[in-house]
């Protein structure tokens, strides 16, 4: 199978042209010139890989035992379909303009989608290959997506079709390869020489202000409402059970139990540490509220146990409220 | 690792619902190296753990290729000697770390029986402690009839 799309002088692309505009014309562009592997299949090759993977099917690598199996001769894993034509520790430049998936990257690394994660593969094997197959890797960009919102980041999904084909020039399997080139999202990499990163700031506002200037003071409050006299958490502005607009706040008596929990391990975001426990702690007052509870071994937090707030400046100019196992080890 | 060889399992002796042996495979930065070397991908992040840092990842992690090698052996090791695997497609999750555990399970989706070849469609998960770093989906041909 040779590439069969013809991509001519790509015209030159005007600044008005869009992004995904761009990015379309690469669709089914051969990714690159077709890729010869440099060695046939072989057991040596084969041997290192069933050593590494500990994959000790012997139709792999026992010559009596493959000849005796439904293959009738020793044939190749086929998941190391993709390994023959890798381009080793010392790539070929391609020739400009015949790399057509480094021109697509660059355009997307000049926009700023600057990261890539590979999400699927998928394989499909015409028949098992054996040591003296000698493979040809024909790759094309085969489908582009339109912007995605990610987890990781907002980017385009990128398809890569490989066909694999043999010293006849017959097919001997596909691959389907997609990956996201995204905008990695805002967070502080794990950089060491950078700034050292704070604590989150809290939205202060004016509906929870309070709360905030309570904990500066070293007081944790509950907002009231002063229509029926329920307490409410978080702090909002009308009471979910009689609608009144009217509160005030009461001081708590800094004593509760965990309700719930996670422990956090991933993925690592300056500055906090790992593994730490987020905790929905339910006061005695009723109300509950998010928090960390702190000075425990992450392992030893259990849904009930009783804590107490403790009043921690995480840096200069924050002070957050923490709950720690009550001193004294009151268990119920 | 590979020690007791199964005898090779027959398309009738297999039911949709049947569950793989688990696998857990202990990931090693030897594992992950000499995997990635194996596979002749020499990209930095699956053998250098400062440059893999560099990229903003905490470690080396395993590369796609041994994912791939993975549930084919895990495929074989249940299946034995005469499975023809036709087809693997990997969704990919979280990433191998030295120090994790992957647990590999699986579980046997469909079975029928194309031109005297007993196809057998198998779901594969490969589990860490962040989560999953593989799912798939795999078909693989067994010996029928007889």
């Amino acid at each position: 199978m040779t590439a069969q799309v013809e991509t001519g002088s790509s015209p030159q692309a005007p600044a008005e042209q869009s992004l995904a505009a761009r990015l379309q014309r690469f669709v089914g562009r051969p990714s690159r010139p077709p890729v010869s592997a440099a060695d046939p299949v072989n057991q040596p090759m084969i041997r290192h890989w069933c050593d590494a993977i500990g994959d000790g099917n012997p139709v792999y690598t026992d010559l009596q035992a493959a000849g005796a199996s439904r293959h009738r001769g020793l044939v190749a894993p086929p998941t190391m379909l993709q390994v023959w034509n890798m381009p080793g520790l010392r790539p070929v430049p391609p020739l400009p303009g015949e790399d057509q998936l480094g021109e697509l990257m660059g355009i997307l690394d000049q926009a700023g989608y600057t990261a890539i994660v590979a999400t699927n593969c998928e394989q499909e094997y015409a028949r098992y290959l054996r040591p003296g197959d000698l493979l040809t890797a024909t790759s094309m960009i085969e489908a582009i997506s339109e912007e995605k919102r990610t987890a990781l980041g907002s980017g385009y999904f990128i398809n890569l079709h490989e066909t694999y084909t043999d010293q006849r020039g017959e097919v001997v399997g596909t691959m389907m390869l997609r990956v996201l080139k995204f905008r990695p999202n805002e967070r502080a990499e794990s950089s060491p020489p950078a700034a050292p990163s704070r604590r989150p700031r809290p939205v202060v506002n004016d509906d929870n202000r309070f709360f905030w200037e309570g904990v500066d003071r070293g007081e944790l409050l509950i907002q009231r409402c002063t229509g029926c006299g329920r307490l409410r958490h978080p702090p909002r502005p009308t009471c979910p059970h009689c609608r009144s607009f009217e509160w005030d706040a009461v001081r708590a008596s800094g004593r509760g139990s965990v309700y719930s929990y996670v422990i956090s391990h991933h993925p690592p975001v300056p500055p906090f540490s790992y593994p730490h426990v987020v905790g929905l702690i339910e006061l005695e007052e009723g109300t509950r509220l998010v928090s960390n509870v702190i000075d425990i071994d992450p392992a030893e937090v259990r849904i009930g146990m009783p804590v107490e707030v403790c009043f921690i400046a995480v840096d200069d100019e924050l002070v957050l409220p923490q709950f720690r196992p009550t001193s004294g080890g009151r268990e119920r | 690792m590979a020690d007791a060889v199964r005898p090779p399992l027959r398309f009738d002796e297999v039911h949709v619902g049947d569950t793989l042996p688990e696998l857990a495979v202990e990931i090693t930065p030897t594992l992950i190296v000499s995997a990635a070397l194996a596979s002749r991908d020499f990209q930095d992040v699956h053998h250098d753990v400062s440059l893999a840092r560099q990229h903003g990842m905490p470690d080396i992690f395993m590369n796609i290729l041994a994912t791939n090698g993975f549930v084919g052996r895990f495929i074989t090791d249940w299946a034995g000697p005469d499975a023809l695997i036709r087809r693997v497609s990997v969704r990919l999750g979280a990433p191998n770390f030295p120090g994790d555990t992957m647990r590999m399970t699986g579980t046997v989706t469909a079975t029928e029986l194309q031109d005297g070849e007993g196809m057998v469609g198998v779901e594969v998960r490969g589990a860490n402690r962040l989560g999953d770093h593989v799912v798939a989906s795999v078909s693989v041909s067994l010996p029928a009839g007889r």
